[in-house]
């Protein structure tokens, strides 16, 4: 199993949870989050003071997927989010060691 | 010939007030007739109405526009209240989350303080009577309606309404002054000190500045005996609590973080949804403020007033947005916003003696000053989080100027005389203050501590939250 985290502009969050559901996903865990990457922040204005903002608002996705569909899931979200301009976001693909449905005890891949 | 003359001249004067008596006898009974009519063709409504009639005397003969007045000034106190909650919102607006329960409790006490401490001793401080000029306490009310308090003997066409109207509609006017201390001091005054500092502000320093002005006190004598010209307070209301809250300011610091060695890091306003809100009650509430000041519902009077408060406020809105995009690059809302409110300060002392260009260009002007006065001040570190002493106090000064400017009444009032008189008031104001506050800081303290500062007043004074929901995200 793959833990796919995606960090993503906010506004393409709709885009990618279609791809995501036409690859088949079942669920996802989306939280709102802030930070910078190479893109930097940028600056706003207050009452006649500018000001820079570092950390920019993005979302990101998670979804747990079976080792197979790491790949296309990973596709699909790239495909999806990519506005070709700066600050489009990254994936990041990590090994999953175990998951349990809770309600039913069912564990692996039964679980997703 | 001489006597003949003579007699012929005592005789001229005794019919002469003998017809004035009549009269005026014959007014009261013109208004009374038809009310007679209805009793002897037995109308039972008539009785009461007669009742009423008869209550007002010999003044019965200005019934109705009495009434009229009386109604519109307890209207128009009602909408200068609605200005409390404007500026609560306003100031909760443009201050961080953190602070916001603070912000409207501060708010609470003013308007409950203000009212209250204005029938205990303020309203016969502020309206002393015969006095000497310069300050004369005064004991609480009594019963307003006593001694002719109830009828347009009260206070004629120039006053049009009871004791009561009289008192209730410059008991809203009173807390204003102390509400305008309170956006320019928050988020890091010591709430204790603040209140007893917003007490004495309102219930002493106010009513007695005022009663320089519309109490009949020494700032009568100005302009050349034509008088110091403030309509309805761009000195003593407005500049009066601006100059209050730079004293303050100046005594109290900048908020935390503020002025680093970086330059200026702006502390963000946490709604401008609320801000937005409170700038439109304001200027709802303003033509109570103007409007209520004609102190009667006359027609051309009234008309003019709304017509000049409203189009100051419009042009006071677009000068800061033109010149705040020019200047500083961007459209800023929170300058539009003071806009709105520097044209109403800077229309408040002349919205009788305008023309409709007057008001416009006062307005405009107000729009501009406000921008720039507000970069001056955070220039020179006076952290004042709403634009409160730019709003109030900076405009206020420009309104008494503009009465000498563009007066086209004609009645006599110069540049000079003005200056003296908002001077006067905005020194008073400022010393004032800085004595007061000045004593709170050495014996109470008036600031919270740096870690209450960074905690936010709501959990450190009042252990609340205004938005509990968003505990963990806002800090």
């Amino acid at each position: 199993m793959k833990l796919i985290k995606s960090i993503i502009k906010p506004f393409k969050l709709e885009e990618v949870k279609e791809a995501l559901a036409e690859v088949g996903i079942e669920g996802m865990t989306v939280t709102e989050v802030k930070g910078f990457g190479r893109q930097k922040g940028h600056t706003e204005i207050y009452r006649g003071s500018e000001y820079t903002v570092d950390f920019l608002p993005k979302v990101m996705v998670e979804v747990v997927v079976d080792d197979d569909l790491a790949e296309k899931t990973t596709a699909a979200i790239v495909e999806a989010a990519k506005t070709g301009k700066i600050g489009d976001g990254k994936v990041f693909v990590i090994p999953v060691e175990s998951a349990v449905r809770i309600r039913t005890d069912e564990s692996g891949a039964e679980a997703l | 010939m001489k006597i003949k003359h003579s007699l012929l001249a005592v005789l001229f004067c005794g019919m002469a007030f003998l017809t004035t008596g009549l009269l005026a006898d014959g007014h009261a009974d013109l208004a009374m007739a038809p009310a007679k009519a209805a009793l002897d063709a037995g109308n039972g409504n008539a009785a009461d109405y007669l009742a009423l009639l008869e209550a007002q005397g010999e003044d019965a003969y200005a019934f109705d526009f009495f009434t009229t007045s009386m109604l519109w000034t307890v209207i128009a106190a009602a909408l200068v209240f609605i200005m409390h909650l404007g500026f609560a919102t306003l100031e909760a607006g443009l201050t961080q989350s953190k602070n916001t329960v603070n912000i409207l409790f501060k708010n609470c006490f003013i308007i409950a303080i203000g009212i209250v401490s204005y029938a205990v001793i303020g309203f016969n401080t502020h309206y002393p009577g015969d006095f000497n000029g310069w300050i004369s306490f005064g004991s609480m009310i009594g019963d307003l309606n006593a001694d002719g308090g109830n009828t347009f003997g009260y206070g004629g066409v120039g006053l049009a309404m009871t004791g009561y109207g009289d008192f209730i509609f410059q008991a809203m006017f009173a807390a204003t002054a102390a509400t305008i201390v309170s956006g320019a001091v928050a988020e890091r005054v010591k709430l204790s000190s603040f209140m007893i500092f917003a007490t004495l502000l309102v219930a002493i320093a106010y009513p007695v500045v005022g009663s320089w002005h519309w109490g009949g006190g020494w700032l009568g004598g100005l302009n050349g005996g034509a008088g110091f010209k403030d309509f309805a307070g761009s000195a003593v209301v407005h500049a009066f609590g601006g100059f209050a809250a730079l004293a303050c300011v100046m005594i109290l610091g900048p908020r935390a973080g503020k002025y680093t060695e970086n330059g200026i890091k702006p502390i963000l306003g946490h709604s401008m949804p609320l801000a937005a809100i409170g700038v439109f009650l304001l200027f709802l509430g303003w033509f109570g403020f103007n409007g209520g000041s004609v102190l009667s519902a006359d027609p051309s009077g009234i008309g003019l007033v709304f017509t000049t408060t409203a189009l100051a406020a419009c042009a006071g809105a677009l000068g800061s947005m033109a010149i705040s995009w020019i200047f500083l690059k961007k459209p800023d809302l929170s300058m539009a916003l003071n806009g709105f409110l520097a044209g109403l300060v800077g229309i408040t002392a002349n919205a009788d003696i305008v023309s409709v260009m007057g008001s416009l260009i006062i307005g405009a002007i107000a729009g501009v000053i406000v921008v720039f006065s507000i970069i001056f001040f955070d220039k020179v570190k006076i952290d004042d989080p709403v634009g409160a002493i730019s709003v109030h106090g900076v405009c206020g000064v420009w309104g008494i100027l503009a009465c000498a400017l563009f007066d086209v009444t004609d009645s006599g009032y110069t540049i000079g005389g003005q200056l003296i008189g908002v001077a006067a008031v905005a020194a008073a104001a400022f010393l004032f203050s800085l004595i007061v506050f000045g004593i709170l800081k050495v014996t109470v303290g008036v600031r919270v501590s740096a870690e209450e500062e960074a905690e936010g007043l709501d959990i450190s004074e009042h252990g609340q939250e205004a938005y509990p929901d968003f505990a963990s995200s806002a800090r």
